[in-house]
């Protein structure tokens, strides 16, 4: 299948978070914030490309709301055009990615940054069902393209 | 108000528990789930305890159930697009026909009323009728494809083979046996988003719906020269949304069941809640502007999404319910009167 999009930019990537001494004390509770978030989505692979979704910049920190104690994660990614047949499966890897990490009591909504993609409510909605989800992931074929998309290429 | 109290926990399925159903006599539950089992309970002592596994019927999820209303029967269908009808005979079930038809997914399953026919409905759009003779052997009597999206349940009218699906493209749907072949005669549009479940309430003559919109709807029937001046089409009648629920609800609602004992109404949630529902006595119009209140909210009931739950069909304010925690919990409601 030829690229859609051939010549994607390519962002510069953030630096690691910096631990401070509370993080490392047991003894201190922290919640879970947007920036853990985002540590565990930046590496997923583009489907495409040889780049990750924080290179690409469909992912980025600011995106991404947590409220821990009300146990909710909303995320917006950005596909890099408006008609990337991808986007898909990009909220698809995105959304196993956090429901593998994160405890279960979170309510996880991955959607589409508004105005940026031709059906972003159809997307939307099939990425909020989570019947069609999770038919989905007892395709044999899909996990493992999902699985690819969530391999660490390094 | 009301209150819910936990009678039991029932560590039912290794994943998503997607469904309970009651059997006619109230004295057994069924649940499936996303380990692609279903399970059969029963009461013993002051708690309930897994009678019988229904093991490989299914290679997928098993998504929905439905007792025949003899209760000899009971209907299980699954995401590997199959419908399996196991068989209770002697205490033991046996899985006696597995109905092969529909593309993919097949999401809900009803019985008729006298048993004589069986709906099931599935992701690729269409609702499929079988006729069931009394060799217990299944024809597909009809594919209905007026949905323009995957179909998330079917139910059948109490008293009439009239039948119901809700469906992911946000309308309900209702069909009739014209004398020649089954037909939609009316299409319920009002809700902003796809309608996960519905249920009439004892007569019949009102339905409640359930969406992702995160609103509960009440549609009332009317006949054919009724005397509101609400009009009609040939001997159809209309249904109308007479009252939205909004505001209760922070997640989708999953499922919805009307008792047909006490006339409650009851929900499960995206939010890990139950809510149960009454509708207003004091009302100055009760067929065209009814209202409803709520009675109590359980939260959370579980710890995860709550996929179903449902009545007892004997015990006034027993309740079963089933969560993605994979558990199966039963309660029940008392009211302060």
């Amino acid at each position: 299948m030829p690229l859609e999009n051939i010549n994607p930019v390519v962002y510069q990537v953030s630096d690691d978070r910096e631990i401070t001494a509370d993080e490392e004390n047991d003894d201190v509770v922290d919640l879970i914030d947007s920036r853990e978030i985002f540590d565990l989505i930046r590496d997923i692979n583009d489907p495409e490309h040889p780049l990750t979704l924080e290179e690409l910049n469909v992912l980025e920190s600011a995106n991404i709301q947590v409220d821990d104690k009300a146990s909710r994660v909303t995320i917006q990614f950005t596909p890099t055009i408006p008609h990337c047949s991808m986007a898909t499966l990009i909220g698809l890897s995105i959304q196993v990615k956090l429901l593998r990490s994160l405890p279960t009591r979170f309510k996880v909504d991955v959607k589409i940054t508004p105005g940026t993609h031709a059906s972003e409510q159809a997307i939307n909605k099939q990425l909020g069902d989570k019947e069609r989800v999770a038919a989905a992931l007892e395709n044999r074929h899909l996990l493992a393209v999902v699985n690819r998309c969530l391999t660490p290429a390094k | 108000m009301g209150t819910l109290t936990e009678l039991c926990v029932l560590e039912a399925h290794h994943n998503r528990a997607w469904h309970v159903a009651w059997n006619p006599q109230g004295s057994l539950l069924a649940s499936c789930g996303g380990d692609k089992l279903v399970k059969i309970w029963g009461e013993e002592g002051d708690t309930w305890v897994c009678k019988t596994v229904l093991e490989g019927g299914h290679q997928r999820t098993v998504r929905c159930l439905d007792w025949s209303p003899c209760g000899s029967y009971l209907a299980s269908v699954s995401f590997d697009g199959t419908t399996a009808i196991w068989d209770r005979k002697g205490g033991e079930f046996e899985c006696s026909a597995t109905l092969e038809g529909h593309e993919n997914e097949v999401k809900g399953v009803s019985w008729s009323r006298g048993g004589s026919l069986l709906a099931t409905c599935s992701r690729d759009k269409s609702v499929w009728i079988w006729e069931v003779d009394e060799d217990q052997e299944y024809e597909c009597a009809s594919v209905l494809s007026s949905h323009t999206q995957d179909v998330k349940c079917v139910l059948w009218h109490p008293h009439e083979d009239v039948l119901v699906s809700t469906s992911y493209d946000n309308t309900i749907k209702m069909y009739t046996d014209d004398g020649d072949d089954w037909s939609c005669f009316t299409t319920l549009a009002s809700h902003d988003s796809t309608v996960w479940a519905a249920d009439l309430d004892c007569t019949g003559t009102r339905l409640v719906s359930c969406s992702d919109d995160k609103t509960l709807k009440i549609w009332q029937q009317y006949m054919p020269g009724n005397e509101y001046g609400v009009k009609t089409e040939g001997n159809n009648p209309t249904w109308k949304c007479v009252c939205t629920l909004s505001g209760f609800h922070d997640r989708p609602i999953y499922h919805v069941k009307w008792c047909h004992l006490t006339g409650l109404i009851v929900t499960a949630c995206g939010d890990d809640c139950i809510r149960v529902f009454e509708e207003d006595k004091s009302c100055s119009d009760a067929v065209n502007q009814p209202s409803f209140h709520l009675l109590v909210t359980q939260s959370p009931a579980h710890s995860e999404d709550v996929n179903c739950v449902s009545w007892s069909p004997v015990r006034p304010g027993l309740l079963a319910s089933c969560s993605d925690d994979g558990l199966v919990k039963l309660w029940q409601f008392t009211g302060e009167s």
